[in-house]
């Protein structure tokens, strides 16, 4: 009889231990960790999942918004920041927060494995690139066809009068990718030859796009035949079934990158720095390789279907410094220029 | 003389304190407490914005110091502000710029060559100001040496100032002053033809017998059941270059003025139609007996009993779809193309530029047109007289064959416009890829693995609109009794007013921005709603107040005040009136006002943009963001979600409604 309350106050015990040693071991190590990102919603499991396969006692909690949102938010909260980490969110935007003295610069462990254009070049960078988004033409073959339409070659045949109205793009006022292709032809044309560019593309565009990828949806709909967006979301909508073909201009193109940053003023210091740690590992730069032809890590990799062999050669010397400190005086010429009339051109 | 006499012998009359009562108290407590809640919704985030528009950034030269070495050693420190003024560089109003300026530290020198060997040296003196090396911020305030190579990529940084620089900005630069003009052509266009439209209808189901009454009434607040972008979407599968229908435009875009006006229409129809038949459903037929009996013409009768009764109610329509109209974002933002309204501006400068400042002077021009409404809805209030006496007799139409059948089409059309739009959108959402694969597919409803939140964003949705409706519908309704029915307290009556017709006036973005500079300021002590459930219903309640405000006053003002005068002089106090007659009575519109509230919370997009945070997306948003990147069969299939949930709603409704109508509202009818 005393033996088995013994033995069952012994289990009791035992239970109540390790219930307690379980208890413990889940709270002293789950981290929830506020992550801001404008990654494609449809990779942001995907990337939570592989990165607990190592951690998991990092719980990521997502918030995605597109890249100007995403942007404002961080810019808004400034004085009381809620976010621990940016994992995924344009070079020219956090060279804005940076400006703002927002980001804690750290080196993350393996730094020298990514190519040196990958990343801030501080002595402690305060970001540290995942992968490149490039822009690109898609057109529409089949509205091509109808309408009588070449595929243009170069950014100079985009100006050519029989595109008249059948080509979009998206506005520099309010989307990344829509300034991307202003600051890459004003560094690859010149400040003059760049302007004038833009003046004899502007006769040509039906109208300018709030979003990036828009234009490149919008010609896979075969709503506009040609549309100035960007090679990912080209190759999505290929994949998808539309009948577009993604063009390289031959003068070269531009890119920003994705990339992260610790937010200045986390507390969650160390579980940021994990991330930090891990979004620059040879399995990161894999997973982001599955969609994006240009990464960070040297030598890894791999073409990504539906992208054209060129466009690697194409990206033109992006000078992330001129697009951030001339980013106003552009933005306020390019709104003069062309945003000021108040009707569509017929 | 006698006079002087009485008063100088009697002692002297006692001064009358009126005494106030409990129920004055009670009132004033109440009174106090609805309007704190306004106070901290609206009135501070708002002052927090508009102090915004007022700051600017300039490039304070005083702070910068330089000195230059040529191999001959350093020379004198001299500040940036005496070299503009020796060498006359800049002019004042070129120092301004926005917080984001950056200004080169070459354009001090001239002469200023990168591949010379001189070398520069720079300090800034001001604690929190900085410039930058390339992408390199400096904030300290000691001296830094550059070889030329390395000056030329410095730029100094803007500190902040104050002024209405902003402003003199906004009205110089013509692409963004144009706006102005467009916002009211679209505005006031759309108001004229969605108010005449909804006048027809609410008049068709009013004063005819014609059939089908109930399913024009949910066909027509369809609109209402969706987000302002959806028609946007449907118009471009009609209209666009890819539509099925565009050969009736002859050429015309739908992206620009035609777009918008036809979805706005389509958008502000029920809102226009609510009020204008909650202000022709209660008319006295004592006034329509009187007219045949003086021999009036249906004409005559028309224009001198039913307009003026249903004056109040055309003219508040009018006002709420104007402001509905030029404060929406989504829908010119899907279809506008490149006509530029004011709304959008603000997304423009905000999301695109992150040029906060910019965007709260915007907002502010916005605000002119709500000022004006307000100071109107004042004027024409104040002529407004009680339609119901407690004599009143209930108008019942009598039946008209020829009438029925002109009203029965005319309603009809205006249905098979709004259902149509719907069912395209349905359509378009069950397509697999438009125009090239137009096998039906479930593909788009696979919201997990797009922009957004996915399904998740859904429930939250459904939670915030039962909140917002609870919560809503007690606040809005008694800050409206408080606002009509008591006697006294001019003053804060009218600030309360003030405050509840802005709401319509503020766009959702600018309430949403002004919430986070507002709530996450590090001081304030309701910061811990941020990011929160709570903020978004705070959010939404405040920003649909006006038109439940509009809706609950409209019918308050139409019970006698001598019902509270009966009561106080039977010694009842305000609260037993309020839940025993004030309440039945007014049982319709305060149902009314929790649905419009529910489907408003599950379509609303701007207003909660900047809010959201991971465990509280919306499916509004999630539409929108869908649309953003292109997505637009996967958010038509998310909107026609909101709006599935919204019928249900709205059904739900319809059937408390006319359980209610039965118990409290049979006086409406003559007992026959």
């Amino acid at each position: 009889m005393g033996i088995k309350i013994l033995k069952n106050l012994n289990i009791a015990v035992c239970a109540v231990f390790l219930s307690m040693v379980g208890f413990s071991n889940f709270a002293g190590a789950a981290t929830d960790l506020t992550v801001y990102t404008a990654v494609e919603a449809e990779d942001l499991k995907k990337y939570a999942e592989t990165f607990n396969q190592d951690h998991p006692d990092i719980n990521i909690k997502w918030v995605r918004d597109s890249t100007g949102i995403v942007t404002a938010k961080l810019l808004a909260e400034k004085n009381n920041p809620q976010a621990d980490i940016v994992w995924g969110l344009a070079a020219t935007s956090l060279l804005l927060l940076k400006s703002e003295g927002m980001l804690e610069p750290y080196k993350p462990k393996g730094l020298e494995n990514l190519d040196d254009k990958f990343y801030d070049q501080d002595p402690t960078p305060s970001w540290v690139g995942m992968d490149a988004w490039v822009a690109a033409v898609c057109f529409n073959t089949v509205e091509g066809k109808a309408k009588n339409l070449t595929a243009p070659g170069s950014w100079k045949d985009l100006t050519k009068p029989m595109y008249k109205g059948h080509v979009i793009m998206p506005n520099p006022n309010s989307s990344g990718t829509g300034f991307l292709d202003v600051s890459s032809w004003l560094q690859m044309f010149g400040e003059k030859g760049g302007w004038e560019y833009m003046d004899a593309l502007h006769n040509n565009i039906a109208r300018y796009t709030h979003s990036g990828s828009k234009p490149c949806k919008l010609a896979a709909a075969g709503e506009i035949p040609i549309g100035v967006s960007f090679a990912f979301r080209g190759a999505r909508s290929k994949e998808a079934g539309a009948p577009i073909e993604i063009i390289v201009p031959q003068e070269g193109v531009g890119w920003d990158m994705e990339a992260s940053a610790i937010i200045a003023g986390t507390e969650k210091l160390e579980a940021a720095k994990t991330l930090m740690d891990w979004s620059i590992t040879r399995k990161a730069n894999e997973m982001y390789n599955s969609a994006y032809a240009v990464v960070g890590y040297k030598g890894i990799a791999k073409p990504v279907k539906h992208f054209p062999p060129t466009l690697l050669s194409k990206m033109i010397k992006n000078d992330f410094a001129f697009a951030a400190n001339n980013r106003k005086r552009i933005l306020a010429e390019w709104q003069k220029r062309y945003d000021s009339k108040s009707e569509p051109k017929n | 003389m006698a006079s002087f006499n009485t008063s100088k012998n009697l002692p002297p009359a006692p001064k009358i304190h009126p005494k106030s009562s409990r129920d004055d108290r009670m009132m004033a407590g109440a009174i106090f407490v609805i309007g704190l809640y306004l106070v901290i919704a609206l009135a501070l985030p708002l002052y927090t914005m508009l102090s915004k528009s007022f700051t600017t950034a300039v490039f304070n030269l005083q702070n910068y110091e330089f000195q230059v070495n040529k191999g001959d050693g350093w020379s004198e420190p001299v500040s940036g502000y005496q070299i503009n003024e020796s060498l006359s560089l800049l002019k004042p109003d070129e120092l301004i710029t926005s917080s984001d300026g950056r200004l080169a530290a070459t354009t001090f020198f001239p002469d200023f060559n990168f591949r010379s060997k001189t070398e520069y040296r720079l300090r800034q003196l001001d604690e929190n100001g900085s410039f930058l090396v390339g992408t390199q911020r400096i904030a300290d305030t000691e001296w830094h040496t550059y070889p030329a190579n390395k000056f030329r990529r410095i730029v100094l940084r803007p500190s902040q100032s104050s002024g209405i620089d902003n402003y003199i900005t906004y009205f110089s630069t013509p692409a963004l002053f144009r706006s102005i003009q467009n916002s009211l052509f679209i505005s006031i266009l759309t108001t004229l033809i969605t108010v005449g439209l909804a006048f027809g209808f609410a008049y068709a189901l009013t004063r005819s017998r014609m059939p089908f009454k109930g399913g024009f009434r949910l066909a027509a607040m369809v609109p209402i059941l969706v987000p302002s972008l959806l028609p946007g979407i449907a118009l471009v599968y009609l209209f666009g270059n890819q539509g099925m229908i565009k050969e009736v435009l002859f050429g015309e875009p739908i992206y620009g003025p035609i777009g918008i006006v036809i979805g706005s229409v389509f958008f502000t129809f029920p809102h226009a139609l609510i009020i204008i038949t909650t202000a022709l459903a209660i008319s006295d037929a004592r006034l329509y007996e009187a007219a045949v009996s003086l021999r009036a013409s249906p004409w005559k009768t028309f224009w001198t009993v039913t307009i003026p009764g249903a004056r109040y109610g055309l003219i508040s329509a009018s006002f709420v779809v104007f402001n509905l109209v030029i404060t929406d974002f989504g829908l010119p933002k899907v279809i506008g193309g490149q006509y530029n309204m004011l709304a959008v501006d603000i997304y423009k400068q905000v999301i695109g530029q992150q040029n906060f400042e910019m965007g709260a002077v915007v907002s502010v021009v916005l605000l002119i047109p709500a000022l004006s409404a307000f100071t109107i809805d004042r004027y024409v209030q104040k002529k407004q007289v009680a339609q119901i006496s407690s004599r009143s007799v209930p108008y019942e139409p009598k039946s008209n064959r020829k009438f029925d059948m002109i009203c029965f089409f005319y309603c009809a059309l205006v249905a098979v416009f709004i259902v149509g739009l719907i069912i395209i959108c349905q359509y378009a959402a069950l397509i697999k890829l438009w125009p090239y694969n137009l096998n039906l597919s479930l593909a788009n409803y696979n919201f997990d693995v797009m922009d957004g939140g996915g399904w998740s964003s859904y429930y939250n949705s459904i939670k915030l609109a039962l909140l917002t409706a609870l919560t809503g519908t007690l606040v809005v309704f008694f800050g409206a009794y408080m606002v009509e029915k008591t006697n006294g307290f001019l003053f804060t009556r009218s600030a309360f007013q003030f405050l509840a017709m802005m709401p319509m006036a503020i766009p959702g973005m600018v309430l949403g921005l002004a919430y986070i500079f507002f709530f996450n300021h590090p001081d304030n002590p309701l910061g811990t709603i941020y990011g929160t459930m709570v903020i978004l219903v705070v959010c939404t309640v405040t920003h649909f107040y006006t038109v439940s405000h509009l809706t609950a006053v409209t019918a308050l003002k139409q019970m006698d005040r001598e019902f509270e005068a009966v009561a106080s002089s039977l010694k009842q106090p305000f609260y037993k009136l309020f839940a025993k007659v004030t309440v039945p009575v007014c049982m319709p519109s305060i149902l009314d006002i929790s649905i419009y509230l529910f489907v408003n919370a599950m379509t609303t997009v701007s207003a909660v943009i900047f809010l959201y945070s991971p465990d509280t997306a919306l499916a509004s948003i999630a539409v929108m963001n869908m649309d953003d990147a292109g997505d637009i069969a996967p958010a038509a299939a998310m909107g026609m979600m909101i709006f599935y949930t919204n019928v249900i709603a709205r059904l739900i409704h319809l059937f408390v409604t006319r359980k209610l109508m039965k118990s409290t509202q049979a006086w409406r009818t003559r007992q026959r």
